[in-house]
This record gives C-alpha cells, structure tokens and sequence, in this order.
C-alpha cells in the first residue's frame, strides 16, 4: 500500500491497536521542562511507578528561567520552587538534565536539535504544544498534557488516536523579505486557526525543500497554531547535513545504516492525504498579525479585514484596530526577536543584517534573546552581538522569555509588541500587551522605524 | 479518576469562539508545582479587572448563571498544551464543556482528568445558546452511556462521538497509566524489534 511519510514513521511504532480505540505509540524521545513535569513526577511517586526509560528522557530549564543574571539565585521564589523540583526529580530518576547555566541550557525545541537529540523517523513528545518543531527534520513529534507526561514517564508509550493527514503545498520562488516565518503566517491566515484540528501536517514543494533546518522548525513550529497535532517535512540532505556530526547524533557506521533508513521515509507517490492543500509563493509578502490569534494576519501592506469571523470585534477592541485598518506607520514601542520560533542563529543573522548600521528608533525597547546557549555563543562569534548593541537592542541570555511571559520580561500593559513568537493570544505577553507577530526581518525594520513599515522597498 | 454517567444541570455560557488556554488559564499561575488551587485563577484575566475587582459582564460572574455546564463558543481550548486549563475547569466545578469543536490536546488533557468534552453541531450549539437566553435557569441532561445532550423544556437533543475506549474509561474511573503499565512486557518485545523494522524498510 501506498503511504505517506507521517504513516510511515506512526506504523513503525504502534506496539499494539486496541478494537475501537486508540493506538499504544511507542515514543523514542521524550523532552521535558520545568512547567509541565513537576505533577507528572509527583503522580508517580504517589502510585509508585518507576520512570520506565530514564535513559530516552532529557530535560531542560527554559520556561520560567530569568534572561539576565542566571549565574546569581533566581528571584522569583515560585519559579526557583520549580527549577528545584525540576533538578531532584530529575537527579532521583537518573534523567539528564541541562539546567540553567549549563552549556547545553536553551529552549527545549531549540537544544534537542541542536545537539542532534532530534533526528529523522523518531516519534517525539513534550509537554509543550510546540514540540511540532522537530517535525522539520521527517519526525512525528507533537506536544502533549501532563497526564501524558505521567504516561510516558511509566511506560515509554502514549494511548493516541491517529491523526488524520493533511498535506499543505507551497511551490515557487519567494518575493525578497519573504521569510519562513511568513509562509506559516501566510498559510494559517488562509486556513484558519481550527483548520489543522484532528490531523498532523505534512509540507511539501519546493519552498520547503529550499529552506534551511532552521527555516523548516519555524515553519513546523507553527502547525499547533493552525490546530494541527504537528507539522513534518521530508528529510533530505540539507536534514543530514544538519545531523550528522552533532553531540547525540548517531557516528559512522551508525550514522550511514541509519541514514539508509530515513532516505525511506518519503510519502509514496500517489499515497492518499485526508484533506489537502495549495498556494503559490509569489502570492506570500511580509506577514503581521492584527488579532488574537495567529489566524489573524494580513500582509504588512494589507488592510484588516471588514468582515471577519464571530468574535473578531471582540479581539479588535483589545487590539484597539478597526476593520478596514492598515497598520503601516502605527507606532511600535517593543519588539521581541526570541522564542521556540525564531531564536536560531539564522533568525539573528537575518536581523542583524538589516540592522547593520542602523539605529533602533528613539522609542523602541527591543529585546533578542537568543534560544540557547549554544546560540548565543554563536551570536559573539559571529559578531552579531556588537550589531545589536551599537543598534541600542538588549541582548539578553537564553530562555523561553516574553513569548509567555513567565518571568520578568513582559510587555507593559496597552503597549504594542512585533513579535517573533508564536501567540497573540490576550494577554500572552503580559497582562493587557498587545502582540502582532511577525518575522525576525519584520521585527528588526519595525525598531528601526519604531513603527510598522514596508521595509521591503529599501532591499537590495 | 473521577467516573462520569450523567449530569442534568444549569450551565453556564462563554459565547467567544477560539478560546485559547492562556484565557482558561494565565502562564502566571503556571509556577505551582502541584495540582490544587487552579480554579481560582479560571479565567482571571476575564472574570477580574487589574484592580481585582470582578468584570460584571463576564458570564462566570453574574448570578443568573450557574451549574456545572459550559458552554462556549467554536475551537475550545487551542493553543498551550497546558493541562492546567482542565485542573482549573474541573477545580472550579464544571464537568462538562459543550462547544462546536475542540483543540485536540485540550480535548485529550480533559478525557483524562473526568472533565467531560461534548462536541455538538454548530447549529445545536446556537440552539444551546439560544434556550439559556429565553432561560438562564434551563436544563441540560449529558448522557455519557447514550452519547447524548438533551435540552430539558424543548426535549431537543444531538448525539455526540467520544472514543469507545475513553467512554469505558470514564464510566468506570480508568485512567490510561494503569494500563500503559500493564503492557511493559509488549512494550519490552517492540523494543527489541525495533532495529530489525528499520532495516526491513531499507529493504523494501
């Protein structure tokens, strides 16, 4: 039978079928933070369940972690309450854990691939919606509840219902500013944020095959935002090249018999998709959010819509945009370049590259923080990091940061945000912020400007 | 795990669709390392004011609605996997959410803590709607054994899907840990063959 890559890689790990219900999917990797774990943990302890496969778990600190100052105690008692757990369970279960301040520390959907955790054909979870980012590199990888962590924990399986399959095209040549940020902005306008519910997303076309691994993670980053369990795109060699040859990648031998495995994980010619779907890149421009949620997004020359669903008022009027409105020139007071999204190294080389030179505007309060520590290493040598102070933008250390706002990095209340994270949910930032989401470049020529501007005129 | 069988009750309604779980419940209140004390902080930004002081047009807080019914607007619950959105609705004392759809973990994070999702049509969500309008004191009957909701005075009523295997667990109080751990052994076997399926599909 003709299958797709998503088929493929859930076929070779369900253990067993049960008769009308679920699949038990064995999961090769699990990652876990501070956030979603602590009553995971605790649930065992109290049945007293052993952690089936400590070994297939790795942990990191990120969610509530500070971005200055992580050598010193962190102030917030509750979340210092929380990074302790983290470091005992861990240190009873015999987990490996890259806490705060160790070389490996970073957001977990920017560590895991980094060092090469991520890999082709693995089945992945992770408390955290956004684990579809390591779909990028031909994974099954999607973000699950606490109980489930508790699950996986017991028995290195989930009970899952598979997912249908949804396959999303993008063929063509991208216009100049046009970023992966706003293909997966573009294409979650189009479909809507409930398009994506009850299936797992393949991209597929020549968009996707010329983007980077880490274009590819922003991209499949985003599936959750269209409701889509997770995102994948088919290895190929710009995957393999990214692999090989990192910390927890598999070496030599190892490598070659495995890399002949993951060149069969592409869907079959003529294999079936549930629901299907086209565009054009030449249609997609620079892409900004005016609402609250990721669904709602206009080119960044583009008009709110007049007509729009059910409760678009509602998020209008917490905006405090009008239908019909262009949001050109609006004056912009923060922008956060960060977030499992687009905190890799090419997110930074892409603002940097505009920024080069400039200055950010007078009334701008710009933050970057970088997604790990291996990322911010890199930032320094590659000497970005002197781009970005001569520009007068804080180059903070790495965490999760003001994309959730759980530490002390939050937008102020009322106050606009260009955002290159995920969410422009109420309040996400903090309560009362106001997010527009946007590319890495879109939010490095909004400081400049400290405003909304169609910065793609003055590209060369 | 708490069972579920049936409930007749008043509910409450949350006309908005896309209700995302920083709504139900905001990533401030994520820092408890426990599963007590959620349903406070339900929809806090929502049912308070930065001053505290309770929105008066904000369903959850005017007293003609009560029950242990919700009933919100299409896409319930996208967004963060958090599965403190389900502690803070079941703490707060809903069993039941009714919406035209549901975010998929949302919907599993739920199931598995008792907390009953009861997807219904767009047009019986209106009708649902509708009847707490001509009455805030209505009824509604959930019949988990009959996937069932029923309007109590109009008799009106629409079958609703659940999974045969969640159903089971939710009648009877299962929940999947004690099941998962039952099947280490097949677990174990899967390990062992899971080089030699690799090496299968390189052959085919």
């Amino acid at each position: 039978m003709k299958k797709t890559l998503f088929d493929k890689i859930w076929d070779a790990h369900v253990v067993e079928s049960i008769p009308d219900g679920p699949d038990i999917l064995y999961i090769d990797q699990h990652l876990i933070h501070e956030v979603t774990s602590p009553q995971a943990f605790n649930e065992l302890k109290e049945r007293e369940i052993p952690v089936f496969r400590p070994n297939k778990i790795v942990a990191t600190a990120d969610h509530n972690t500070p971005t200055e100052n992580q050598h010193l105690p962190v102030k917030d008692l509750l979340s210092r309450k929380q990074l302790k757990e983290l470091s005992q369970n861990c240190e009873e279960n015999n987990i490996t854990l890259y806490g705060l301040g160790h070389p490996y520390n970073g957001i977990v959907h920017v560590m895991a691939p980094e060092l090469g955790i991520t890999q082709p054909g693995k089945t992945m979870v992770c408390g955290d919606s956004h684990t579809s980012t390591h779909g990028a590199f031909g994974a099954i990888a999607f973000g699950i509840g606490t109980s489930q962590v508790t699950q996986v924990f017991a028995s290195q399986c989930l009970l899952v219902e598979k997912p249908k399959r949804l396959r999303v095209n993008v063929n063509g040549d991208l216009r100049k500013g046009v970023t992966p940020k706003d293909v997966i902005l573009y294409v979650i306008s189009k479909l809507g944020t409930n398009s994506g519910t009850g299936y797992f997303c393949e991209y597929a076309g020549d968009v996707f095959e010329n983007m980077s691994m880490e274009g590819r993670m922003t991209v499949c980053n985003m599936s959750i935002e269209m409701g889509a369990r997770g995102g994948l795109i088919a290895p190929d060699q710009t995957t393999y090249d990214y692999v090989e040859g990192r910390e927890f990648a598999p070496k030599g031998e190892e490598f070659d018999k495995l890399k002949a495995y993951w060149e069969t994980l592409k869907t079959d010619e003529g294999a079936e998709f549930d629901q299907e779907y086209s565009f054009d890149a030449e249609d997609i421009e620079p892409m900004i959010t005016y609402g609250t949620n990721p669904g709602m997004g206009i080119k960044i020359t583009g008009a709110i819509p007049v007509e729009g669903g059910k409760s678009d008022a509602k998020a209008l009027s917490y905006m405090g945009f009008k239908p019909g409105e262009s949001l050109i020139d609006k004056p912009i007071n923060y922008i956060f370049i960060g977030s499992c999204t687009n905190s890799r190294i090419e997110d930074f080389r892409m603002a940097a590259s505009y920024i080069k030179g400039k200055k950010k505007a007078e009334n701008v309060n710009a933050l970057i923080v970088p997604g790990s520590r291996q990322v911010a290493a890199q930032i320094q040598e590659e000497g970005l990091d002197k781009v970005f102070e001569e520009a007068g933008f804080r180059l903070r250390q790495p965490g999760c940061s003001a994309c959730l706002a759980m530490n002390d990095d939050k937008i102020p209340e009322g106050e606009y945000c260009v955002s290159t994270s995920n969410r422009n949910f109420e309040g996400r930032q903090g309560q009362g912020s106001r997010t527009i989401l946007a590319s890495p470049l879109t939010a490095a020529a909004t400081a400049v400007a400290g405003k909304i501007t169609d910065f793609t005129k003055s590209l060369n | 795990m708490e069972k579920f069988t049936t409930l007749q009750d008043t509910a409450v309604p949350l006309e908005v669709e896309n209700i995302d779980t920083d709504q139900i419940i905001p990533a401030r209140f994520l820092k408890a390392t426990d599963k007590a004390g959620f349903g406070e902080n339900l929809f806090k930004d929502w049912r308070f004011d930065k001053d505290g002081k309770p929105v008066e047009d904000f369903s959850l807080n005017q007293d003609q609605y009560s029950g242990q019914i919700l009933i919100a607007g299409n896409n319930f619950g996208c967004g963060s996997s958090r599965e403190h959105a389900a502690w803070a609705l079941k703490a707060y004392g809903f069993k039941v959410v009714v919406s035209s759809y549901f975010a998929d973990i949302f919907k599993g994070n739920a199931l598995n803590n008792g907390l009953l999702p009861v997807q219904v049509s767009p047009e019986f969500l209106d009708e649902l709607f509708l009847a707490i309008k001509k009455d805030n004191k209505e009824s509604f009957k959930v019949d988990l054994e009959n996937q069932k909701i029923q309007i109590i005075s109009s008799g009106k009523s629409e079958n609703f899907a659940i999974d045969a295997y969640k159903k089971t667990c939710l009648i009877n109080g299962f929940d999947d840990i004690e099941f998962l751990v039952s099947k280490l052994d097949a677990i174990k076997k899967f390990e062992e063959k899971q080089t030699q399926m690799r090496e299968a599909a390189i052959q085919e």
